[in-house]
C-alpha cells in the first residue's frame, strides 16, 4: 500500500515532506483567492519556502538557497513594494477584486486535472542515481560548459533588465520652461 | 531516525508514540534548548556590552547594578549567600567583576510582564507575525557557523549561501512589521530597511564570493580550513587568513564586506530605518513588550552574525593566529575549546567595532547611503571580484602551464 | 546536504508527488492571471506559473534518466578527461534550467514592477482593465 502511494509514512522526513507541499499547495491557493492583496503577497512567501523545501527534498541544495535569495529576499521585496507603492496607506486592508472567478476556476481546474492526468499516466523512467551529492559544482560545470552561451546572455539580459528598470521607475523630469 | 531513538533511550513511554510526534518534539526541544542556551545570552551580552560602552561614551556608568549578588539578595532563601560577598576571598573576586551583568535577564523580565498593545487600526494577524519572521530569519543563520573546528549545528555544502538565503528572509518580515502597524513611520522605516538590506545584500554578496571563489567552496567548515595555510606555508597562522592572504589584496572586500554588514544590521552609521529625529523609532515604533523584545533580539544576533561571518570568511573563525594550536596533543574537548575561544573572541571584536561606530559616528543621510552603496561600494567590489579572479587563474597557469585551462581544472 | 535520503538513495516521496504540487501551483498562478484586476497580483500568478515549472524542472532532473553525456557531437576530449568533470554532469540539465529561470524571473519582476509604477504614476491606478490606450 505504501509502494502505491509513492511515500513511506513511517519515515519522519516523509511528514515534513508533506508538510511542506500542504505549505506549497494552501498558500499557492490563498495567493489565488485572497480578497487582501497583501495576505496575496505573503502567502506568496509561504509559497516560495515551501517550493525551497521541495528543492531540499529534491537534493537541489544549491537551488533551495538560490529559491530564497532571489524569490525571497528580491522578488517578494518588489512585489511588496509594488503593492506598497501603489495604494494609499489609509487604508491598510487593501482589497484585490477578482473579475470572471468561474470561468477562471474551470479553466484552471481543467489545466490542473490534464497536467494530473499525464503526470499520473506517463510511465517515467525513473532512476536511482545514487547518493545525493552537492550540485554546485556540477551547475558550475555546465554554467562554463554547455550551457555558456545561455549564461552568457542572460548576464546581458541581466544588465539590459538593470537599466531598463532604472530608466522605467525614474521620475521624469520636468522641462523647465 | 537517530534522534528518535537517542529519545527512546531517554524516556522509554515514547516508543508509544507515533514516530513523527516523537520526531517533532525533539526537533523542538532541540532548537528550543539552543535559543535558550546559546542565542539569547549571546544577544544579552551584546546588549551589556553595548550599554556599559554607550556609558562611557557619553561619560556615565550605565548598567551597574543588576548582578548576581542582588540576583541573591532578592530571594529570601538565598539572601544568607549574598552576605558573603562582604567576606574577604569573595569581596576581592567581588570588586573584579563588573556590576550589571544580569541587568538584560532583569531586562527580560520586565518587557515580558509589560502590556501587550496592538493598535487599534493595525492589521493584527501580520503585526503579530512579523516579529516572529524577523527573529526567525536572523537566527536561522547560525546553524551553519563553524564554531570550532569542523563544528558546527550542520556541516551545509552551500553554508555562506545558505546563511545569504537565510537572511534576506527577515525583509519581508521587517516590511511586515511597518505594514501592519498601520503607522506611517513605522511603515516609512519599513520602506527604508528594506531599501537599504536589499541594496547593501549585493556588494556584501559580492565580497564574499570573492573569498567563496579563492576557497573553491561554499562550506563554512572548508572555508576555514584552506585557511590554515598560505604563503607556501603549511602552517601559517594568521598568514592564512584571506584578510592577510595575496599580499593584502584581501583587505578592500573584507572593508566592503564590513561597511554593507553593518548597513544590513541598521546600525549607526546607517541607522536611517530608525532614526529617531526623523521617523520616532522605524518599523518597531508600534511594538512594545515582548514583540518588541524579538526585533531587538534580532538586532543584536544580526550583529554578531555579520562578526561572525567576517571571521569566517576573512579572519579564520576558530583558528588561532599562530601556527600550532596551544592544545594540540590534549584531548578533543579542550582543543574544540581552544577554537571556541578565538571564533567568539574575533566574533566579539567586530561587535565591538560596531557598537563604538554607533556611539562616534553621525548618521549618513538617505541619498548618501544610497549612493555610496551603488556608485562606490559595489563597482569597486566588482572590479576586486575580477582582479582576484586573474590573479587566481595566473597562479593555476603558473602550476600547470602545459594544458588548456579546463583540463588543467580537471587534474588539479 | 542529503537532507532527505531515504533507505534507496531517493528522495522520500516519488516524482508524481512533486509533478501534482507543480501542476496545482501552475493552476492557481493560471487562476490568479486570469482573474485579478491588480497588476501586481497579476506578477504574483506569473510567478507561481514561474514556480511550477520550476519544480517539475527539478524534479524531473532528480528523477529521469538523463542522457549518457551533456557534452556538444563532434568534439572529442584529450584521453582520460572524464566529461562529466568537464561539461558538468548530465542529470544536472533540470537544475541549470531552474537555475535560468529564476534569473529570467528576477529581470522580469524588476521590468514589471517598474512598468506597474509607471502605469500608477500616468493613470492613478493598477488596474489591468484601465490599461487601454494601445486600443487601436
Amino acid at each position: 500500500m505504501m509502494a502505491a502511494l509513492g511515500i513511506s509514512l513511517r519515515d519522519p522526513a516523509a511528514w515534513v515532506f508533506l508538510a511542506f507541499a500542504a505549505m506549497t499547495v494552501a498558500s499557492a491557493l490563498l495567493v489565488a483567492v485572497s480578497r487582501n492583496i497583501i495576505y496575496s503577497a505573503y502567502s506568496l512567501l509561504l509559497t516560495f519556502f515551501g517550493v525551497a523545501g521541495l528543492y531540499a527534498f529534491l537534493d537541489a541544495d544549491f537551488l533551495a538557497a538560490a529559491q530564497l535569495l532571489v524569490y525571497v529576499g528580491g522578488i517578494l521585496v518588489l512585489i511588496l513594494f509594488g503593492v506598497m507603492l501603489t495604494h494609499k496607506i489609509r487604508d491598510i486592508n487593501l482589497s484585490n477584486e477578482t473579475t470572471n472567478p468561474i470561468v477562471g476556476a474551470v479553466i484552471a481546474g481543467l489545466l490542473f486535472l490534464v497536467l494530473a492526468y499525464v503526470s499520473m499516466r506517463t510511465d517515467w523512467q525513473v532512476v536511482d542515481r545514487g547518493p545525493a551529492t552537492p550540485t554546485t559544482q556540477e551547475i558550475g560545470r555546465a554554467f562554463v560548459g554547455k550551457y555558456l552561451l545561455p549564461f552568457e546572455a542572460s548576464s546581458i539580459l541581466l544588465l539590459g533588465a538593470l537599466i531598463g528598470a532604472a530608466y522605467l521607475s525614474r521620475h521624469e523630469r520636468k522641462k523647465e520652461a | 531516525m537517530q534522534l528518535i531513538q537517542f529519545a527512546h533511550g531517554l524516556l522509554p513511554f515514547l516508543a508509544k508514540w507515533p514516530d513523527w510526534v516523537v520526531y517533532l518534539a525533539v526537533v523542538f526541544l532541540f532548537a528550543f534548548a539552543i535559543l535558550n542556551t546559546l542565542v539569547a545570552p549571546l544577544t544579552g551580552i551584546s546588549t551589556y556590552i553595548e550599554r556599559r560602552l554607550a556609558g562611557r561614551a557619553q561619560y556615565r556608568w550605565g548598567p551597574n547594578r543588576v548582578g548576581i549578588r542582588s540576583l541573591l539578595a532578592a530571594m529570601p532563601i538565598t539572601r544568607p549567600i549574598s552576605k558573603l560577598a562582604d567576606v574577604q576571598p569573595f569581596k576581592f573576586i567581588g570588586s573584579k567583576i563588573p556590576g550589571g551583568l544580569l541587568q538584560f535577564a532583569a531586562d527580560g523580565l520586565k518587557l515580558f510582564t509589560k502590556e501587550d498593545i496592538i493598535p487599534a487600526q493595525a492589521d493584527k494577524m501580520l503585526f503579530r507575525l512579523s516579529p516572529y519572521v524577523v527573529m526567525a530569519g536572523s537566527f536561522a543563520a547560525f546553524a551553519v557557523f563553524p564554531v570550532s573546528f569542523w563544528c558546527s549545528a550542520i556541516n551545509l555544502n552551500i553554508g555562506i549561501f545558505y546563511v545569504l538565503g537565510m537572511s534576506s528572509v527577515v525583509v519581508p518580515g521587517i516590511l511586515m512589521a511597518g505594514w501592519g502597524s498601520a503607522n506611517k513611520w513605522a511603515l516609512f522605516g519599513g520602506m527604508r530597511s528594506a531599501s537599504q538590506i536589499v541594496s547593501y545584500e549585493i556588494p556584501v554578496a559580492i565580497a564574499l564570493m570573492t573569498v567563496v571563489m579563492l576557497a573553491g567552496t561554499m562550506n563554512m567548515n572548508e572555508i576555514v580550513a584552506t585557511q590554515r595555510s598560505g604563503y607556501g606555508i603549511e602552517k601559517a597562522g594568521f598568514l592564512g587568513w584571506y584578510l592577510f592572504r595575496y599580499g593584502g589584496l584581501m583587505i578592500v572586500p573584507f572593508v566592503i564586506y564590513f561597511i554593507g554588514g553593518c548597513a544590513e544590521v541598521n546600525r549607526t552609521p546607517f541607522d536611517l530605518p530608525e532614526g529617531e529625529s526623523e521617523l520616532v523609532s522605524g518599523y518597531h515604533t508600534e511594538y512594545s513588550g515582548f514583540r518588541w523584545s524579538f526585533f531587538f533580539m534580532a538586532e543584536y544576533s544580526n550583529m554578531f552574525a555579520v562578526g561572525a561571518i567576517a571571521t569566517t570568511m576573512f579572519l579564520g573563525g576558530p583558528l588561532p593566529p599562530y601556527p600550532v594550536q596551544f592544545t594540540e596533543s590534549l584531548p578533543m574537548l579542550i582543543r574544540f575549546g581552544e577554537g571556541f575561544f578565538w571564533f567568539f573572541a574575533k566574533s566579539y571584536f567586530f561587535v565591538l567595532v560596531m557598537i563604538h561606530m554607533r556611539w562616534t559616528l553621525p548618521r549618513y543621510r538617505i541619498d548618501q547611503l544610497m549612493q555610496l552603496c551603488w556608485k562606490v561600494l559595489m563597482p569597486i567590489a566588482l572590479v576586486w571580484f575580477v582582479l582576484m579572479c586573474g590573479i587566481k587563474m595566473a597562479r593555476m597557469e603558473m602550476a600547470a602551464p602545459a594544458e588548456a585551462p579546463v583540463v588543467a581544472e580537471v587534474h588539479k | 546536504m542529503p537532507l532527505a535520503v531515504a533507505a534507496n538513495n531517493m528522495p522520500v516521496a516519488s516524482l508524481e508527488w512533486f509533478l501534482l504540487v507543480g501542476a496545482f501551483l501552475f493552476a492557481c498562478g493560471i487562476f490568479t492571471i486570469l482573474t485579478r484586476k491588480n497588476a501586481v497580483s497579476v506578477l504574483m500568478g506569473v510567478e507561481l506559473v514561474l514556480n511550477a515549472a520550476n519544480v517539475n524542472l527539478v524534479a524531473f532532473s532528480r528523477f529521469v534518466k538523463a542522457p549518457a553525456t551533456l557534452g556538444p557531437a563532434g568534439i572529442e576530449l584529450p584521453k582520460g578527461v572524464d566529461p562529466h568533470l568537464v561539461y558538468g554532469a548530465p542529470w544536472i540539465g533540470g537544475n541549470v534550467f531552474a537555475a535560468f529561470v529564476i534569473i529570467l524571473a528576477a529581470a522580469e519582476a524588476a521590468v514589471a514592477l517598474g512598468i506597474i509604477l509607471g502605469i500608477y504614476r500616468n493613470l492613478g491606478d493598477v488596474d489591468v482593465d484601465q490599461v487601454t490606450g494601445m486600443k487601436g
